[in-house]
């Protein structure tokens, strides 16, 4: 469905035009233990102050990449690169630098249940900055209004809804102003209206504070609409495709096709594999 | 970040730990009587000290006065070292006896204190020099039965030896007493 | 057979791996204690939520346990004509034993588990993982809080054990056996001696209250996050809980009480 989005001014200023991917993947692989290789020689590049989407079929390893990039792993083989830098995930100074820029959104909010809906906003000022409790209020205030809840800020977190949590969640995740907000599966399970409204939260986000924007999922429709470039991945960690969303609706190679149209039968088989369903059932072949 | 009422409910829960441990301290423990007053040390030596031990309370006329604070074998007269601590409030002459008693008839032991009639007072330091030992229940019996056997002798044919007689008594004797000792 | 030698060597060593994990997190877990001192206020919320919370069975508990140890002693004590020291039977029994050793294994059970699940569920919706990637250590924010406050809360519980317990002794001995009340205490006040009796117990109660809360907190935070592996981690945090605290009740009682 269309979708019309305002696009206000950017804030900031784009950096210099070589160097403007502010995060990069260069040939990554990684596997949680021996056994399971997630992300197979992977190499991506994220521009500075643009959207860009991360798409692909459950177990191709798009979370972990988010991981990768928050330092909470490290890959057996290359290296990811965050603003000029390699992360190095023994270097506690600099994970900690990293992430004070950085603002996650959980699939399912991850928000503190031990916290009310304002506290959970207010959680990253208060753990990394040191302001008085007006500001504290007029920012958290502020953020919430940004996602229209700003008043349910009193609720308790076991009284708001699954679609509310992840505002919520986004609320948080932006508090600090982070450079790069990181999204993983921001459209799984919710209706048109609420897709609508994430969809549009992202996008103005992004444009607003000129932050760096990536979003894992496997929604195609609604990533397009306001994705500036996107990488499709396959299970196994390798990235198939990649470009701008009007190019790879045109790409005719076949996995990208079956993937983008919702195709159930492709590259990627129906039938899990198993012997003819005539011997299964005792026939004659 | 802890609301009024939590924060107000904690420190109920901390003072009734509080007011447990008092309770604890002092109505059901020793430690109304063992005040933290000034004390100072006094020595004695005893030929036996029994069973008492350490911590064992020094008492006068049935009053504690003191504790034991250590009991040690003195090397050079192979003589038991008593050292206690008494309260500074209750001062002894120099001549004043140690005797080492029993608290009822199968009770702990204690050091008792009987004081003697010099103007001058026990000082810090000072040793005991009248002591008494315990009295062990193995050399009573034992004596009690020499005793009985020395009477039948004066009286008629002696006696068979008393020595023989005594060794397997005293034996006897220490097998049942040390079943209910210590 | 080279299979089963197979088998009792990976086990052996799964064992070995599990137990050097688990130590690096009770290492972690008291590394990061001073710094929960900074968040004042969350180790407060804590300190209710597993101190204060427990009072009620603890007392209960306790009181129970005081009653009945009356009744029992006194018909142990009677043929010995030492009714007149139940007072101290009954408070030995409770400041060395059962006060730090039941406190412990009710705190298991009832705070133990509780820990274990909070932390698990917490696990299982990713908030560690979220704190983490806000730059925000869990261990120290979320574990170590939560640590402090079982160190703090189990002495004063096992104290409060040992007092109602007396209490409840001296109702059933002075009101319903009819022993003396001025011998009761008495006795027990001359005998009961406070750096060695008091004293220990509470010393005990805080080795127990490592334990316990060690234990919780580490099913928490290394279950399998879902509904199966939280329920698996709050039974394996009473059964260790409860056994270590056993085995170091022993140990620590053949230290403390053995005749010098």
């Amino acid at each position: 469905m269309p979708l019309t989005l305002e696009a206000p001014p950017r804030k900031r200023p784009q950096a210099g035009l070589n160097s403007d991917s502010f995060i990069q993947i260069d040939h990554v692989t990684f596997g949680y233990d021996a056994s399971r290789t997630i992300l197979n020689d992977v190499s991506m590049q994220f521009a500075r102050g643009k959207v860009t989407a991360i798409l692909g079929g459950s177990g191709c390893g798009k979370t972990t990449l988010l991981r990768l990039i928050g330092g909470v792993y490290k890959p057996q083989k290359g290296r990811v690169i965050f603003d000029g830098a390699e992360i190095d995930t023994r270097d506690r100074d600099q994970l900690y630098a990293i992430r004070r820029r950085l603002g996650m959104l959980f699939q399912f909010g991850a928000l503190f249940t031990d916290l009310s809906v304002y506290e959970n906003v207010a959680f990253p000022l208060r753990e990394h900055m040191d302001l008085s409790e007006t500001m504290i209020r007029d920012i958290v205030l502020m953020k919430l209004n940004a996602v229209g809840l700003r008043g349910a800020a009193q609720l308790r977190i076991s009284e708001v809804s699954g679609g509310m949590a992840r505002r919520i969640a986004l609320a948080r995740a932006v508090a600090l102003d982070p450079e790069v907000i990181m999204y993983d599966e921001p459209f799984a399970g919710l209706d048109p209206i609420s897709m609508g409204v994430t969809a549009n939260l992202i996008r103005r986000l992004n444009d607003t504070t000129g932050a760096t924007s990536l979003m894992v999922s496997h929604d195609v429709q609604e990533c397009f609409a306001i994705a500036d470039y996107a990488y499709l991945m396959m299970p196994g960690g390798i990235v198939v495709a990649h470009g701008r969303p009007e190019e790879l609706n045109e790409s005719t190679d076949p996995q990208v096709r079956q993937f983008i149209r919702g195709e159930p039968d492709g590259p990627i088989k129906f039938h899990y594999p198993a012997p003819p369903f005539a011997e299964a059932l005792g026939l004659p072949q | 970040m802890a609301k009024k009422s939590t924060e107000t409910l904690v420190g109920v829960f901390v003072l009734l730990g509080i007011i447990g441990l008092a309770f604890l301290a002092l109505k059901a423990a020793n430690l109304a009587s063992f005040s933290a007053s000034k004390t100072y040390t006094v020595r004695a030596r005893f030929d036996n000290i029994g069973g008492l031990k350490k911590n064992a309370p020094v008492r006068s006329a049935g009053v504690s006065v003191g504790q034991v604070t250590s009991i040690t074998l003195d090397k050079n007269t192979y003589q038991g070292l008593v050292v206690m601590k008494i309260n500074e409030s209750v001062q002894f002459p120099v001549d004043s006896s140690a005797k080492i008693l029993t608290a009822g008839l199968l009770g702990d032991q204690y050091v008792g204190i009987e004081p003697g009639s010099d103007d001058k007072n026990l000082a810090n330091g000072d040793l005991i020099k009248q002591t008494q030992s315990a009295v062990v229940l193995e050399n009573l019996i034992g004596q009690l039965i020499f005793n009985k056997a020395a009477d039948a002798g004066s009286s008629s044919t002696p006696a068979p030896a008393p020595g023989a007689s005594l060794a397997p008594a005293p034996a006897a004797a220490s097998a049942a007493v040390s079943g209910s000792r210590k | 057979m080279i299979a089963f030698v197979n088998a009792l060597g990976q086990a052996t060593l799964r064992t070995f791996t599990a137990l050097g994990h688990a130590a690096y997190f009770f290492v972690d877990l008291v590394r990061y204690t001073p710094s929960s001192l900074r968040r004042f206020g969350l180790v407060v919320d804590q300190i209710y939520a597993i101190g204060y919370r427990s009072l009620t069975i603890i007392l209960a508990s306790g009181f129970a346990v005081g009653c009945v140890l009356a009744l029992q002693m006194y018909y142990a004590l009677v043929p010995f004509g030492a009714a007149e020291s139940l007072g101290l039977v009954v408070n030995l029994s409770l400041v060395r034993e059962l006060g730090p050793v039941v406190t412990a294994l009710l705190f298991a059970g009832r705070a133990g588990t509780a820990l274990t699940a909070e932390i698990g569920l917490m696990k299982a919706g990713e908030q560690l993982s979220a704190m983490e990637l806000m730059a925000v250590d869990p261990r120290s924010r979320v574990l170590a809080p939560r640590f402090l406050a079982g160190i703090v809360s189990m002495p004063i519980l096992a104290i409060l054990y040992s007092a109602i317990g007396i209490l409840g002794a001296w109702l059933i001995a002075v009101e319903l056996i009819g022993v003396d009340p001025a011998n009761f205490w008495s006795i027990m006040q001359s005998k009961v001696d406070i750096t060695r009796d008091v004293g220990n117990g509470i010393v005990k109660s805080f080795v127990f209250g490592v334990i316990c809360t060690g234990v919780a907190l580490y099913q928490g935070y290394e279950t399998q996050a879902t509904p199966e592996g939280v329920a698996y981690a709050t039974t394996r945090t009473v059964v260790f809980s409860s056994l270590a605290v056993l085995a170091m009740d022993f140990i620590l009682t053949a230290m403390m009480f053995s005749t010098s």
